[in-house]
């Protein structure tokens, strides 16, 4: 019983979670300025970091924590050099 | 999902409620994203998916796997600290690049600091539509 | 003890990180803790300026009107994210005059206002002690610089200045 409603629980936070990414990777190619692309790449960081997440819980394993934590370090230091990039046009001065 | 099979069901109805929640936040957001129509609104619309939308997620995660294996299991607690410190730091970071590119173009709808200044503590911009140059 | 310990909190935070990323065992324990204290004094190389709290208790009360703030806005910003075919709120940018000077104070108010759904800090020039924030919905509130300084900034005061 408990088994069967965490598969459809994860099941539907999965698609939420895809149909999430779809909306950050259709503004990622829409633009219209390149802030709005770096803001959607920030967005789908998020995203794919609690995606695997769920991934953990559909498996059981806690594998799944470290990569989701690097994803999150990634996203963070990602974000900060483009939007650096952004105002001044280089990330090293 | 065999691994799940001896949770009692109360905390398998939590699980599943936080991590609806958690995921349908994160959707909102990001719909957010595709249909408020200027950047300076769709800041605003990441951060349902980052407050709550991983909080939600990450409590399910952490009920989950402490009632699987019989001990507290905190070390989502890590990801969510560190998403509540960086998220803000980011955000604030793109606000003010992008503040800055639209001052450099002169564009009208965003206001200079000594504009601001001079009319304190008020509202600056009223205006549903912030007029972007199409262009990127 | 300032010897020893020059950061006593990063010092804990860094224990405490250790602890969760490995699991509670005594070997992990004395490591974490060597790797604190490693850690804490080489930031004192660094000389950071040092944040002083001035009431502890006020601490669990900001984080409560945090917490139940953050809650209510992201319910009013999937309202209009959801609201009529295109939704079309009034946003705009909010000057706020600002008394507090202290810069960890100014980190947590930059921290507190972005990290709520709704507002987000855009600006701060120290010189002309003036704060510029962009709000998605301007006119859900009468006065949004009293509702910053009256709900946050007085209590951050409270605490660090």
């Amino acid at each position: 019983m408990s088994a069967a409603i965490l598969l459809w629980a994860v099941t539907i936070s999965q698609i939420f979670l895809a149909l999430a990414a779809l909306c950050c990777g259709f503004r990622l190619f829409r633009g219209p300025r390149a802030q709005d692309r770096v803001l959607a790449l920030d967005a789908l960081y998020v995203c794919a970091m609690l995606m695997l997440l769920t991934f953990g819980i559909r498996t059981g394993s806690t594998l799944y924590f470290e990569a989701a934590l690097v994803i999150a370090l990634l996203g963070f230091v990602s974000t900060s050099a483009l939007a650096k990039f952004l105002m001044r046009g280089e990330v090293i001065e | 999902m065999s691994h799940a099979a001896n949770l009692p069901l109360w905390a398998a109805l939590l699980v599943a409620l936080l991590l609806v929640l958690g995921s349908g936040l994160t959707l909102l957001g990001a719909i957010g994203l595709v249909r408020l129509d200027s950047f300076y609104k769709r800041v605003h619309s990441p951060t349902l998916g980052t407050t709550w939308g991983t909080g939600g997620i990450l409590l399910g995660s952490m009920l989950f796997f402490s009632m699987i294996e019989g001990r507290p299991v905190l070390h989502e607690l890590l990801i969510a600290v560190f998403v509540t410190v960086t998220t803000p730091v980011t955000l604030m970071l793109l606000a003010r690049a992008a503040l800055y590119r639209d001052r450099m173009e002169k564009n009208p709808e965003v206001p200079t600091f000594t504009a601001v200044a001079e009319r304190s503590s008020e509202v600056v911009v009223k205006g549903t539509k912030n007029g972007e140059p199409e262009k990127s | 003890m300032t010897r020893v310990l020059p950061y006593p909190l990063l010092a804990a935070s860094l224990l405490a990180m250790w602890l969760l990323l490995n699991g509670f065992t005594p070997g992990h324990l004395l490591l974490g803790a060597v790797i604190a204290l490693v850690a804490s004094h080489m930031m004192s190389a660094l000389q950071p300026s040092k944040p002083r709290l001035r009431r502890w208790t006020r601490i669990a009360h900001l984080m409560g009107i945090v917490f139940v703030d953050i809650l209510r806005s992201n319910i009013a910003v999937a309202r209009i994210v959801l609201g009529g075919k295109n939704p079309q709120v009034v946003s705009g940018f909010v000057a706020i005059p600002l008394e507090m000077r202290d810069p960890t104070g100014l980190a947590f108010l930059a921290c507190i206002i972005t990290s709520t759904p709704g507002t987000a800090w855009v600006e701060y020039r120290s010189a002309d002690d003036l704060l510029l924030i962009h709000v998605l919905d301007v006119v859900s509130e009468d006065s949004w610089s009293d509702l910053i300084k009256n709900r946050y900034e007085a209590l951050l005061m409270e605490i660090f200045e």
